[in-house]
């Protein structure tokens, strides 16, 4: 398998990830075109042996909860040439993020629980920590958004 | 070799739903310590709903998993229902088990093809199964095939397989096509040889564990995941009502999931739970084509969930077959409004990784006072630990790498969702 391949990581944050179930529902009808043409350099749902290296591009789902996500989420910028927003939790927050619009009686009687777990104060979108470079949105991810995305950028690398 | 004092460490356990942490600490020879966590931030979903509308929460309660989204959805309009007095018609009932059937076929093949079977071919992932080798080749395909099956069953009867749309307090707001249904069964009858191979695979795989936990799970007529007396392995049915009861609650510190045990006793849920208490009732060509499967249970191994999971997808298939033959596409429409009055529901189902609890107190305004959810995984996660425990104690001699691969395939054998909790695995284990 000498051909170029796209390098690609998947991750995930604060979410339900529906998105990955959609991205391994995706490989049902795709692999086989993708084979060729993605290395998963990082994507736990699929394999043991993640790595930690420059990637063409992340694909980041969930919302930032946590200092330590925070820190995450910059590493995997540092590494990415491209960073994709994924779904609606890591493109607006929510519903993740819905504690954030608890009143303040309520925002209390959960503090105990975010002060034991070292959660943030306020969940962010991915935006508010890192540049982005796309968005694809929905809740789950809508599937032909994400197909278009990853399409742009194996002709932007070149792979296709 | 391990046989003083160590520090071992993993961290991002692969192929698992979500992510948790494992602590071990081993002194003199000894496991002095084992604490398996669940790290997913919390979310409040029970907290956000307060105070809203009945209407939109079975689709706002789908979003605290993607995994099992649809059987929070089922589970959440049973509750309403069950509060404010709807039975649904028959063919709800058909279509949401066709809904659920979709998800159970779909959930389990990504874990047994995608999570489980790696291990048993000593390979990194299911993606690097080798095509030159016929039976990795089958098995790679046979994969997406089965996943597909499970996902189109679900799109169809649902809308869509995750967070599904046309689900509604009363009914479905879309009522699928007959024919749209009857196109799916030359697949599902296609699927049968493809997990029958699967079943044999985890019938011969020789990996064991017993637990001394009980079973806990709905049992049936007609194995439909979605009714049932709720029973234990003694044979003793609970009501719905004792149940939050009797299920003792414990904060961890070291988990952000709640871990519950059943009268202060380790117990299990989930399709090995379900297999060892209502075989019985699988459809009956399930029973004639899984029979020698079926001599396994009932069984207190743990590794013979997976093996039930797999002959719960043959289930789901025949059963699914069957319903699609009875089904007619009736013009049933959904209620216009919702009367309610100070009420409570309780709604239990067998999601795929087990008993699935939603209560809710609702208004006279048709909104929720109070929601209380107990998911699977957070009844098993005592269970998990336990078992983590008992092998480490007993394998203190084997290598770190070992001991790493066992904790993660005990753990992949109870099929934890850490979406209802977490996102990776850190195991560290000190001696």
């Amino acid at each position: 398998m000498d051909q170029k391949r796209l390098k690609v990581g998947w991750f995930t944050f604060s979410c339900c990830e529906d998105s990955t179930i959609i991205f391994t529902e995706l490989l049902n009808q795709h692999y086989m075109d993708w084979k060729n043409k993605i290395e998963f350099v990082h994507a736990k749902v699929l394999q043991t042996h993640n790595r930690w290296e420059k990637m063409d591009v992340a694909f980041v789902e969930g919302a930032i909860a946590s200092k330590d996500q925070e820190e995450k989420l910059k590493k995997i910028r540092s590494l990415a040439t491209k960073l994709v927003a994924i779904g609606a939790c890591a493109c607006t927050g929510m519903p993740s993020a819905q504690r954030n619009h608890f009143d303040d009686a309520t925002k209390e009687e959960i503090k105990v629980l975010l002060d034991a777990f070292s959660q943030a104060d306020k969940v962010k979108t991915l935006e508010e920590v890192v540049p982005v470079d796309e968005k694809v949105q929905g809740c789950p991810m809508v599937e032909s958004q994400f197909l278009m995305v990853l399409n742009k950028y194996l002709k932007e690398f070149k792979i296709i | 070799m391990h046989t003083t004092n160590a520090d071992i460490s993993i961290e991002e356990l692969s192929k698992i739903e979500g992510a948790a942490s494992c602590e071990m600490k081993i002194r003199d020879g000894k496991l002095t310590e084992c604490h398996f966590g669940i790290d997913e931030m919390r979310r409040f979903f029970t907290t956000a709903i307060r105070g809203k509308p009945v209407t939109g929460v079975p689709g706002a309660v789908a979003r605290i998993c993607g995994t099992c989204s649809n059987a929070h959805l089922l589970c959440s309009l049973k509750t309403i229902e069950s509060a404010i007095g709807i039975t649904p018609t028959s063919q709800t009932m058909i279509l949401r088990q066709l809904l659920n059937f979709g998800l159970i076929i779909r959930d389990h093949a990504l874990h047994l093809y995608v999570f489980v079977l790696p291990d048993l071919f000593n390979r990194d992932s299911i993606l690097a199964f080798d095509e030159q080798n016929p039976q990795e080749h089958q098995l790679l395909h046979d994969c997406f095939d089965m996943k597909e099956a499970g996902n189109k069953l679900s799109i169809i009867a649902g809308g869509r397989s995750v967070h599904a749309p046309t689900p509604r307090i009363g009914g479905f707001s879309k009522i699928p096509k007959k024919e749209d249904l009857a196109a799916l069964i030359p697949k599902l009858e296609s699927s049968r040889e493809k997990i029958i191979r699967l079943i044999g695979i985890f019938l011969k795989s020789d990996l064991k564990l017993e637990t001394d936990a009980s079973f806990l799970a709905l049992v049936n007529h007609d194995f439909s995941f979605l009714d049932g007396v709720l029973t234990t392995s003694g044979g003793t049915a609970i009501n719905p009502a004792d149940v939050m009861v009797r299920l003792e609650r414990t904060q961890l510190s070291y988990s952000q999931a709640s871990s519950y045990k059943l009268d202060g006793k380790i117990h299990m849920v989930g399709a090995l739970a379900r297999l060892n208490l209502n075989r019985a009732a699988l459809h009956p060509n399930t029973k004639h084509d899984a029979a020698e499967a079926l001599s396994a249970f009932p069984s207190k191994n743990i590794f013979h969930n997976n093996l039930a999971q797999a002959i719960e997808i043959l289930h789901a298939i025949d059963a699914s077959i069957d319903l699609i033959h009875h089904y007619e596409a009736l013009d049933e429409k959904i209620p216009e409004s919702i009367k309610t009055e100070e009420s409570v529901g309780i709604g239990i189902i067998e999601a795929p990784r087990g008993i699935l609890f939603h209560r809710y107190e609702i208004t006279p305004d048709a909104t929720i006072r109070k929601a209380k959810i107990i998911v699977p995984t957070g009844q098993n996660q005592a269970g998990i630990e336990a078992a983590i425990r008992d092998w480490v104690q007993n394998n203190l001699d084997k290598s770190e790498e070992e001991i790493k691969k066992n904790v993660e395939m005990i753990v992949r054998a109870y099929d934890p969702c850490m979406s209802c909790a977490s996102h990776f695995l850190k195991l560290k284990v000190e001696r």
